[in-house]
């Protein structure tokens, strides 16, 4: 049973999602236990995965589908692939799900009225989809899986009002040439390997020395443009901050932490590991020193546009942004510790962005505003919330003992080895806007006085919400989850910094 | 705008001419992708493996079923994705009338009357593509295709209600969730019996046949399963995009 | 010069002519994407863009004199009676790349699937500003409009 548990991973939110589709959309809390349930033994089998592939001496488990096995040193099937770093991003995916899922409970009513069971159906496939992403060893099976979390993510966003439906239809769009680029880019590795099994199209480009041939070179370009696209990498972000700011709030929640990071880890694969880090990091080329410029100016227009926002939601989103410009210049420092700090911040800016989305959304839903003038006071009248919200920010800042500043640590260490000086004064410009922003909302809220406390709205099943903070428990028991969850990434840093760094090919 | 794009278009279009320079001519034999090893196998192999002689089926539903499979849910997402975007539900106070009478409540009479007699043709043929694809171009998807489509135009010849209670809004779902559990339970069943996730061969013992011809049964299996997703959400994306998720009279 | 182009044309364009009319087409639809005002026309040129990807994929599992990737009936009851078949009874020159074939059935599914849901979204989004022009649509958004 143990050796099918990358399989099972994914499994379970399949069949949660159709079994919540045959429940129907009367049956909202059979639909939200059948999910939990799902996603709560999908997390166990993930959890199960990190053991397996710490217990394994190779670093890697691979499972093949439909038991094929090679044929003449070529993969027939599809395979998936776990290592270190795999088996920690799809923990982190099914957590934040299974978190999720208990956040939602409340809200999911009130936001989606009729279609609970659809929400909880798309958000279930969207996991699926993500994990698929994680684990798969295949070429194409990433698109298609790629494919998968896309559509259901516009599905989500579409759900909520007009504005949302509007900045659907634009990640329609973007998302389609993003990931219609990466699909050709796989096509002309086809054509010139004549397989799509990741390791072996990287083998056959290194035995018959395909590296020199411009056709190669042309289709990392391509797929590079697909995943930025994916990603929001800065001058194609236009996508994400409509889109995550006006999806419904238990949508936003879960997909901001998880979307772009699951595709800097897409990125971080087909660099290390599809074509691997001798030719990407190659000196022939231009593109290392330009992409980290492009980074570097990701991260300040990022952290610019936040600080101009007065909309929470938005201003958290174009952080975003600037943490993407973070994992991006730190993959292509050309250096172990700066691919290490990549890593190890897929996982710490997931932890964060969520403890933040969550603590603005339990917010918003509180006061009903969605500007930074509504944190006015909020210390006095909801201070778990607050607390959460702190750490969150903290770990923004970054500053000890949170993960945020393990993983600014790694990223500046290998800036400064490879003597990238522009980069570290990138992310300590960040750090200082990240700062102010922060700073600015906690002494408004520690400081700002707020006559009357106004009554929570009442849940649209009519419900009455257990109050400790007024807020149900329902809610601030994943907030106070995520914001330990900060902490705990930050403390142990070493041990995951261990294992990731055991991840990393030789370059 | 304009200017923008087309530069864009120009840059994207020169870079993706430039790596053709390198690539094999139209229909060279001797190309990586058509010489490959891989290739090579699902031509020469398929046969002894699976005892399929159509290789596209084979490929699809055994060698990259795992894909197949996502592709289905794919096409669930799609359904299941538009009735949440777009159906409006609650208001559905005129409930149409029963009765076979009720189908000839709208239309020219012409038009009902050859569509009643096209409609079996064209389910009878699908079910023959979805059964046949083992040996000829067919299978799941275009099958299903085929269905769904045959419902489509008994909804536009006799009105979405008429369609409506032959294929109804909750059916189509059951139907189109009922799919891909054959699929993935199939895959589970392989799991259960010992073999990995969709290794048909680990069924030997439960189906008639040796372990090849288990693969050989199991892809007719996997492909309804297929055929009853692609139906349903046909279905259930032309009546709600019709509608515009009213679910009433339809075009 | 003329002889140069010529050789071009020879060299370049008449045996990967398969490339030029993907690159062609999929630029006609990455152009109405990125510039047209109207939803619907962005969505005719996305199914534009990905036909043309299909294309692509389809002409290379292409071999010159190759039928289709089905074994033929006399040839597949030959094999049964012989129980297993070998390379000289299958000729690969004789049957075109079937990998292709299948991905490209992902790819349109896939189309199909995104273009369903962009045509409820643009629905959605005509249901509730009245228009599908986008420049009508952000002027209903800019604070002070109609809105």
């Amino acid at each position: 049973m143990t050796e099918h548990f990358s399989a099972l991973i994914l499994l379970m939110p399949l069949f949660g999602a159709l079994l919540v589709t045959l429940l129907g959309r009367e049956r909202r809390t059979a639909c939200w236990l059948t999910a939990l349930v799902c996603l709560a033994a999908s997390s166990a089998f993930a959890i199960g995965n990190i053991c397996q592939v710490l217990a394994s001496k190779s670093g890697d488990l691979r499972y093949r589908m439909g038991g094929w096995q090679e044929s003449a040193g070529y993969e027939v099937g599809i395979e998936l692939r776990v290592d270190m770093l795999a088996a920690l991003v799809v923990a982190m995916v099914v957590l934040v799900g299974f978190v999720n899922i208990i956040f939602a409970k409340t809200r999911v009513g009130s936001e989606m009225k009729d279609k609970v069971a659809f929400f909880y159906a798309l958000k279930q496939l969207l996991i699926v989809g993500l994990c698929g992403i994680v684990m798969t060893n295949d070429a194409f099976n990433l698109y298609v899986l790629i494919e998968i979390t896309s559509l259901t993510s516009y599905a989500l966003i579409a759900m909520g009002n007009r504005r949302a439906a509007l900045s659907s239809f634009n990640y329609i769009i973007m998302g389609t040439i993003g990931a219609s680029f990466y699909l050709l880019g796989v096509g002309y590795l086809y054509i010139k390997t004549g397989t799509l099994n990741i390791d072996d199209i990287s083998s056959v480009m290194q035995s018959g020395d395909l590296w020199a041939h411009p056709s190669i070179m042309i289709a990392f370009v391509l797929i590079m443009l697909g995943i930025w696209t994916k990603m929001a990498f800065f001058p194609l972000h236009g996508w994400l901050p409509n889109a995550y700011s006006y999806a419904p709030g238990v949508v936003g929640s879960f997909m901001a932490p998880l979307m772009t990071k699951v595709m800097v880890y897409v990125m971080l694969r087909v660099m290390l590991w599809l074509f691997g880090g001798e030719y990407v990091y190659s000196s022939g080329h231009i593109w290392g020193e330009l992409i980290i410029w492009m980074s570097i100016i990701a991260i300040i227009a990022g952290s610019f546009l936040a600080l101009a926002c007065t909309d929470i939601k938005k201003m958290l989103t174009y952080l975003i942004v600037a943490e993407v410009g973070y994992m991006v210049g730190g993959a292509w420092l050309m250096d172990g510790a700066g691919i290490l700090g990549s890593m190890y911040h897929i996982l710490s800016d997931a932890a964060m962005t969520f403890c933040l989305f969550l603590a603005a959304s339990i917010v918003i839903l509180r006061t009903g505003d969605h500007r930074l003038t509504a944190f006015t006071g909020l210390f006095r009248s909801m201070p778990l919330t607050m607390t959460g919200f702190t750490v969150g920010a903290l770990s923004m800042i970054g500053l000890p003992p949170t993960c945020g500043f393990f993983s600014k640590w790694y990223l500046i260490s290998g800036a400064i080895e490879v003597g990238h000086w522009s980069y570290v004064a990138a992310l300590l410009f960040s750090s200082l806007v990240n700062a102010v922003i922060f700073f600015r909302i906690i002494e408004r809220a520690y400081f700002g006085r707020i006559e009357g406390v106004e009554s929570l709205p009442v849940d649209a099943d009519g419900s009455p919400p257990v109050v400790l903070d007024r807020v149900p428990y329902s809610m601030l028991l994943p907030l106070l989850m995520a914001a330990g969850s900060v902490l705990l990434v930050g403390i142990y840093n070493e041990v995951l910094a261990g294992w990731l760094r055991a991840a990393i090919p030789s370059l | 705008m304009k200017l923008f794009g087309f530069i864009a278009v120009i840059i994207v279009g020169a870079l993706l001419l430039a790596a053709t320079g390198d690539f094999p001519a139209w229909g060279d034999a001797g190309s990586p992708a058509s010489q490959g090893q891989v290739s090579s196998f699902y031509i020469e192999q398929t046969i002894n493996e699976t005892k399929v002689p159509n290789m596209v089926t084979a490929v699809l539903a055994d060698f990259r079923g795992y894909d197949t499979m996502f592709e289905t849910v794919v096409i669930f997402i799609a359904g299941i994705g538009i009735i949440a975007v777009l159906r409006t539900f609650g208001d559905q106070a005129s409930k149409a009338p029963d009765g076979p009478e009720a189908d000839n409540d709208s239309g020219d009479l012409i038009v009902r009357t050859t569509c009643h007699m096209v409609v079996p043709l064209i389910q009878l043929f699908a079910l023959y593509v979805i059964a046949h694809g083992h040996h000829s171009p067919g299978g799941g998807f275009q099958g299903g295709v085929m269905l769904g489509a045959s419902y489509i135009l008994f909804a536009l010849a006799c009105g979405l209600p008429a369609a409506k209670r032959r294929m109804g809004e909750r059916r189509a779902i059951i139907i189109a969730a009922a799919g891909i559990i054959i699929y993935a339970g199939w895959g589970v069943a392989c799991l259960l019996l010992g073999g990995n996730f969709l290794d048909y061969t680990s069924l030997d013992p439960i189906l008639p046949g040796d372990e090849q011809m288990a693969r050989s049964h199991s892809m007719l299996v996997v492909e309804i399963g297929v055929a009853f997703t692609v139906t349903a959400i046909m279905f259930a994306i032309y009546s709600n995009l019709s509608t515009r998720g009213r679910l009433e009279k339809g075009l | 010069m003329e002889f140069l182009a010529a050789g071009f044309i020879e060299e370049n364009i008449v045996p990967k002519f398969n490339y030029w009319v993907y690159v062609i087409l999929m630029m006609i639809g990455l152009f109405a994407m990125i510039t047209k005002n109207n939803l619907i026309k962005k969505l005719i040129g996305m199914a534009i863009f990905q036909t043309a990807i299909i294309l692509f994929y389809v002409s290379i599992g292409v071999k010159a004199e190759s039928g289709i990737p089905i074994l033929g009936h006399e040839q597949h009851h030959e094999i049964v009676e012989e129980g297993r078949a070998s390379s000289e009874v299958i000729k690969k020159e004789k049957f075109a790349n079937p990998l292709p074939h299948v991905l490209m059935l992902t790819a349109i599914v896939v189309g199909v699937s995104t273009l369903g849901l962009a045509l409820a979204i643009s629905q959605r989004i005509y249901g509730s500003f009245n228009t599908l022009e986008e420049d009508e649509i952000l002027d209903q958004l800019r604070p002070g409009g109609h809105d």
